[in-house]
């Protein structure tokens, strides 16, 4: 089958039922999506389909009906999206595992949302477990990026 | 990948040698530092050979040897080297470094010694000399126990200011200029006309001088990285989804394995049949492991699709496999037999209890799994005299010889790579994973076996923090505490723990009552008694350990023993309260809180105070009642570690030791069903979550208390300030964990 990651077309011969997840990880090499529960409970393995943030350790290859972008199409170390500018502002990682996703939800919220409220940033982000604890500076970053992105 | 593969191991070995055109700094003598407990003790003339730069034609190359789990580890000890070498760390490699007795862990032993933080008696000092000792005698490189800072503090600075005083000498036989004429300043000896002469430039010529080892370290009035806000050296890869894991290693010709062990932890496979697994596509090998199999495939998907389809015939579980009949085991300790410490004994407890009034109740806490969220993971490499691991972890030597042992192999040709953890708690201090893939690449030597668990596998085969309970009793007489007696029962772990790394475990576990009997509370009659639970399911040590669940029985008692008494329990602990730093903790706690202040009808506050791995720390938390439950609100909290060496991350370490002990105080336990944990997955063991996340307010304190480090100590107090605050608020008193097992959380 063919998946478009990152503007980058791809030929991908698997099976219809593979999560999206391994595609990226195993058959394509792109590492930034992480796995950590394989159940959607952790989010650790966002990533947007057409923009929009999806579980990709839920989402079958053979569904997969738009263009996938993973944390490594949304920003480079060179060329920071405003999302994960706001997050190295902050300095929100500790281990950094449930980054990636935390940052690829964060994207497409605030995509959608662009002023929101602290009840609005909580309900949008529940869904990313970390186990460090960075919560509090999630909140903060996700409310600086989006200061940024309303200035822009 | 780190450029540790171009150092050979040799060369940390020796203190400065010229190794392919370059030089490698070593520590070499130093003075004591009054705030170093890193040298309490130690014989005068004690030297420690501890390479941690290397500076060659390509570059400088920074040792940070304890392992960085996510407490930003690496970070800060490029910063204490930076700190005297002058180096811009944007500029310079950064890597664990290979294992090595050098990179033992003098600090750490001192833990499981019964030496209060707070006692500087001579048999304490001498108790930490020779924990010292052990620990250089054992090679005993190991992170943990909030041991990072305060071990590292003296030997890295002293290292990054040995190099530069080098690399200056060398400087200096370059250019005939005299020393008070150079200085250094982002990688460069700077010439008085500015020229500068990049250190890579000078390597070859500082490998043949003899290194500077009279220095002089930096008063902390000239630093420039210490004690200011720092940028963690690996946030922008955490940031862009670069940063490597082991879950990431890919190498040419390898392939993905995963294993699926007797869920019932310890249990035997009597046998099994890959049939069906062995058709399934991409399945290369389906191979016998200890306690279960493993499922060699071409991606690890598959790899897991196709393990779950082996028929396997577990064994029983060998060890007490039901909830209900291991608390039961807990209750049966509790008598002179099972005795095994009573470091605390003040006054005369049994008398004082024998008459009046008692208090006398009983509190239960759960085992916990660690559940860090990057799956274990491991690249292994075997060939014939040499094995190759890519892992995370936190012992890397005990792993060398764990897998010597299980090999053959000469433990000097078993390489361990350290990678970066994403997360620990205290899992990566056991490296069973690594013994499975090792079992595994011993069937395909020479191919590359990437090995990773699915959550369940992680979830069911971890080494919980173990269960406990505690029966206290109390008295209080006018108005104050009079007497208080705690006795708690638990597993050891050291003695599962050590067993596994094949070290001696003798005397008592001092984890059975650490964050109790070593409190700075002068109670008239006060006693703290552990009792050892014979072993039952293997259990490790978990983010603070011992004193991770000890302050919910010491501090919850304390909280029912003020109440009792009629006394305010901010106001009662300052008065018992024997310990300066200790005091300043708990009255900076009370400021921030507002401690006192009506909060108004619905709305509860909770206090609680926990010293361990020597620092204070008090936490009040404030919940509110709502029509969908109870709420925190907010935290504050104070903690008094000498000196904080980074205020960005000593908030982000100690606001995370919160939400840590605050999640798992919440909704977290681990039950079994015939020696099987019950809780798989993240759905039934989900900790906190940002909905639930309160306001942090953090304090550190630099009360001239010793040098110490933060990952832990913020954990202990979490759950019994919130217990405390949900009885404030709602008059009830809860003695068991999980919370959540008795109240509603909105």
């Amino acid at each position: 089958m063919e998946l478009t990651v990152n503007g980058t077309v791809h030929e991908v011969d698997v099976e219809d039922d593979m999560p999206l997840l391994w595609v990226l990880r195993d058959e394509l090499g792109i590492t930034g999506p992480k796995y950590g529960c394989g159940i959607a409970q952790c989010g650790a393995c966002t990533v947007h389909i057409d923009g929009m943030a999806v579980r990709s350790c839920q989402l079958r290859a053979g569904d997969v009906d738009g263009d996938v972008t993973t944390i490594e199409g949304l920003g480079t170390p060179e060329a920071l999206h405003v999302v994960q500018a706001a997050w190295v502002k902050h300095q929100v990682a500790q281990c950094g595992y449930c980054q990636s996703g935390q940052i690829m939800q964060a994207a497409s919220f605030l995509d959608l949302n662009p002023d929101p409220t602290d009840d609005q940033i909580d309900a949008a982000m529940s869904g990313n477990l970390c186990r460090c604890g960075t919560y509090p500076r999630i909140r903060a970053a996700v409310h600086d990026a989006a200061a940024q992105l309303r200035g822009a | 990948m780190s450029r540790l593969g171009t150092i050979t191991r040799r060369s940390f070995l020796v203190g400065s040698a010229a190794i392919a055109g370059g030089v490698a700094f070593g520590t070499y003598l130093y003075k004591r530092e009054l705030d170093n407990p890193l040298l309490d003790g130690l014989a005068p003339g004690a030297a420690a050979i501890t390479p941690y730069v290397k500076v060659d034609a390509s570059g400088v190359t920074l040792i940070t040897p304890r392992a960085d789990v996510g407490q930003g580890a690496y970070s800060i000890q490029a910063h204490m080297i930076a700190e005297e070498l002058d180096v811009d760390l944007a500029e310079v490699t950064i890597t664990p470094g290979p294992p090595s007795p050098v990179y033992y862990n003098g600090v750490v032993s001192a833990e499981g010694m019964p030496i209060a933080a707070t006692s500087e008696t001579f048999l304490a000092r001498t108790g930490r000399g020779a924990a010292d000792v052990a620990g250089k005698l054992l090679g005993l490189q190991l992170t943990g126990g909030s041991s990072t800072v305060p071990d590292m503090y003296d030997r890295l600075r002293t290292a990054g200011a040995v190099a530069r005083e080098t690399l200056i000498a060398a400087a200096m036989a370059q250019t005939g200029l005299p020393r008070d004429q150079l200085k250094t300043e982002a990688g460069a000896v700077v010439l008085p006309d500015g020229a500068r002469l990049a250190y890579q430039d000078l390597a070859a010529a500082a490998a043949e001088i003899d290194p500077v080892t009279d220095v002089t370290l930096r008063d902390p009035s000239d630093w420039k990285h210490l004690g200011k806000p720092q940028m963690r050296t690996d946030v922008l890869a955490k940031s862009t989804g670069t940063q490597t894991y082991g879950i990431d290693m890919v190498m040419e010709g390898m392939v993905y394995a995963t294993t699926r062990t007797n869920p019932a932890q310890g249990g035997a496979i009597k046998g099994f049949d890959a049939g069906r697994a062995e058709k399934m596509r991409g399945v290369k090998e389906v191979l016998p492991i200890t306690g279960g199999v493993a499922v060699v495939a071409d991606n690890t998907w598959r790899a897991f699709q196709a393990v779950q389809a082996v028929d396997c015939d577990w064994g029983p579980s060998p060890y007490t496999g039901n909830t209900a009949d291991q608390f039961e085991a807990v209750a049966a300790a509790f008598t002179e037999d099972t005795q095994d410490s009573q470091f605390r004994d003040d006054g005369d407890v049994t008398a004082a209890l024998s008459e009046g009034e008692v208090l006398s109740v009983e509190y239960r806490i759960p085992y916990l799994a660690h559940a860090p969220l990057e799956p274990m993971s491991v690249l292994v490499k075997l060939e014939k005299t040499r094995v190759d691991i890519w892992t995370a972890t936190q012992i890397p030597r005990f792993m060398q010889a764990n897998v010597a042992r299980l090999t053959g192999i000469d433990a000097e040709n078993v390489h361990i790579h350290v990678l970066m953890a994403g997360g620990s708690f205290g899992r990566r201090l056991e490296d069973d994973y690594v013994m499975r893939a090792v079992e595994v690449a011993q069937q395909m030597p020479g191919t590359p076996v990437k090995m990773v668990w699915s959550r369940e596998e992680d979830f069911t085969h971890d080494f919980p923090r173990p269960l406990a309970m505690a029966r206290a009793q109390g008295k209080v007489a006018d108005g104050q505490l009079a007497a208080f007696d705690l006795a708690i029962a638990a597993p050891s772990v050291m003695e599962s723990q050590l067993k596994r790394v094949h070290q001696p475990v003798f005397g008592p576990d001092v984890a059975i009552v650490a964050g109790a009997w070593d409190q700075p509370f002068a109670i008239p009659d006060y006693r703290v008694t552990g009792h050892r639970v014979p072993a039952m399911v293997p259990v490790s040590s978990w983010r603070s350990v011992g004193a991770s669940g000890n302050a919910f029985l010491h501090e919850s008692f304390m909280d029912e023993m003020c109440h009792a008494a009629g006394a305010d329990p901010l106001e009662e602990r300052l008065r018992l309260c024997t310990h300066d730093p200790s005091r300043k903790v708990l009255e900076a706690v009370g400021e921030m809180s507002d401690w006192g202040a009506d909060l108004g009808p619905g709305r509860g506050r909770g206090l609680a105070f926990c010293l361990s791995f020597g620092v204070p720390v008090a936490e009040v938390v404030e919940v509110i009642q709502t029509d969908a439950g109870l709420r925190i609100d907010k935290v504050f909290v104070a903690a008094e570690v000498g000196r904080v060496l980074d205020p960005v991350n000593f908030e982000a370490q100690l606001s995370g030791g919160v939400i840590w002990g605050l999640g798992h105080a919440m909704n977290c336990e681990l039950t079994y069903k015939d020696g099987v944990p019950q809780q798989d997955n993240y759905h039934l063991y989900s900790g906190l979550r940002l909905y639930q996340t309160p306001k942090i307010e953090v304090r550190g304190l630099e009360n001239g208390g010793k040098l110490r480090g933060v990952g832990e100590p913020g954990v202990p107090p979490g759950a019994p300030a919130l217990a405390n605050a949900i009885f404030a608020a709602t008059g009830q008193r809860i003695r068991d964990l999980p919370l959540s097992n008795s109240v509603d959380f909105a």
